[in-house]
């Protein structure tokens, strides 16, 4: 076993690194390419995949496969048709899609056992590779600041540049000048507190099931109790994953959806 | 936990995703998914009108038959009365018929007796000149009492 000689938090450390390729001198210019590839190699799977289903689609009867398809789909459109009023289908709709598929596939990764990807990664000559995207504060952090910006870029296509800095100083309390300030606090702190609260609690959730998994792995090396275990409370934690895995996505394409649709109302 | 680049680059994978998405792929399946919804849509209408149009149909034929029906029983209504007026003027006609027939026979019944006892009257006087010729012979004079004959013929 590989956690032999390494102390535990040189195993964690060792878990937990990004592979990093620095392109500049400062901190900010870095590449995790881990994240990067990893999470790009699973969008070119999957929407490849949609793709390759959905270019066959006939409007008669389905296959099994488009059939899956289109209850993925519908199952999109309806959370997105109850919250967002409009033409869902020009844009908000195949986004949240792409964000659910995207995010779900990410975070499937987690249900790969984590030390014998290492190995796999070990064959490939990576020796620091994370397997999860999500679990990567850049990543979550760079969906949630695009639908930021689609966020404002909507306010301002519905209500007008002059109609969304009215709405930030005029908004919730009143048009009276003497609640400006109030006013443009709140919604400052509302534009700063999103894409936050996007980002991190998906990056959280996916983080903290790494760190379990970890743990876990870690009692396992410990002796044959630790191992049992380790193992059946690691098949636990992986069956309450799945259900995390699924809820995550979910909540992060909701709340995509809910943040849009908010940008397309005036208040 | 430090951001860097890979927030941007993830960032434009995202953006090419969200492209992806919204170009290739929702399009297509949302184009399959209404047209179907659309022939079932239509399939069902054309069905509810098909029903419609089975209960009207349903409806006509019922009154066609209940017309037909009216109209048998009138004819046969018609007809029993025509027959038994028929039956009744045959009745009728016989009946004159008859009655005619019986007064034709009558008269000439009437009219044979009249002949029969006009000819038995002439015989018979001649029977009783001849039988009064036997029996008395001479002491009668046929020429004298000639008139008495007649008298007597005439009271038979």
């Amino acid at each position: 076993m590989a956690t032999g000689h390494l102390t535990p938090s040189e195993y964690i450390g060792h878990h937990l690194s990004f592979n990093q390729k620095v392109i500049g001198d400062t901190g900010f210019w870095v590449l995790h390419m881990d994240t990067l590839i990893t999470s790009a190699l699973l969008g070119i799977v999957v929407f490849g995949l949609l793709w390759w289903v959905v270019r066959g689609a006939t409007s008669g009867v389905p296959t099994k496969r488009q059939a899956f398809v289109e209850l993925l789909v519908e199952f999109v459109d309806n959370q997105v048709k109850s919250i967002f009023h409009g033409n869902r289908h020009a844009f908000i709709a195949p986004l949240a899609l792409t964000v659910f598929v995207w995010v779900l596939v990410m975070n499937a990764m987690d249900f790969l056992p984590i030390d014998i990807m290492a190995i796999v990664y070990g064959w490939l000559g990576l020796h620091e590779w994370r397997s999860v995207p999500t679990s990567d504060i850049n990543a979550t952090f760079a969906l949630a600041l695009a639908v930021w910006l689609l966020m404002i870029f909507f306010s301002i296509k519905v209500k007008g540049l002059g109609g969304w800095i009215h709405e930030l100083f005029c908004s919730p309390f009143g048009t009276n000048p003497l609640v400006w300030p109030a006013n443009f606090a709140f919604n400052l702190i509302e534009y700063i507190s999103k894409p936050l609260s996007h980002s991190l609690r998906l990056f959280g959730n996916m983080y903290a099931g790494e760190i379990i998994f970890l743990l876990l792995g870690m009692w396992a090396a410990t002796g044959l109790a630790g191992t049992f275990f380790g193992a059946l409370l690691g098949a636990g934690w992986a069956i309450f994953h799945i259900l995390i895995v699924c809820l995550q996505a979910f909540i992060f394409m909701m709340l995509t959806v809910v943040y849009l649709s908010m940008a397309h109302e005036s208040h | 936990m430090n951001i860097n680049l890979t927030l941007i680059a993830q960032a434009i994978s995202f953006a090419i995703l969200i492209w992806f998405t919204t170009k290739f792929v929702w399009p297509y399946l949302l184009n399959a998914i209404e047209t179907r919804q659309k022939t079932i849509a239509d399939g069902l209408a054309a069905a509810e009108r098909g029903k419609q149009e089975l209960e009207v149909a349903t409806q006509r034929s019922a009154e066609v038959v209940n017309d037909a029906k009216q109209k048998a029983t009138s004819i046969i209504t018609q007809a029993e009365k025509r027959a038994s007026e028929i039956v009744e003027e045959a009745k009728a006609n016989a009946k004159a018929e008859g009655d005619r027939i019986i007064t034709g026979a009558k008269a000439e019944i009437d009219q044979e007796v009249n002949r029969a006892k006009e000819g038995l009257r002439q015989q018979v006087s001649a029977l009783a000149v001849a039988g009064a010729e036997k029996i008395l012979r001479k002491e009668i004079d046929a020429k004298a009492h000639a008139d008495l004959l007649t008298s007597i013929a005439n009271e038979l």
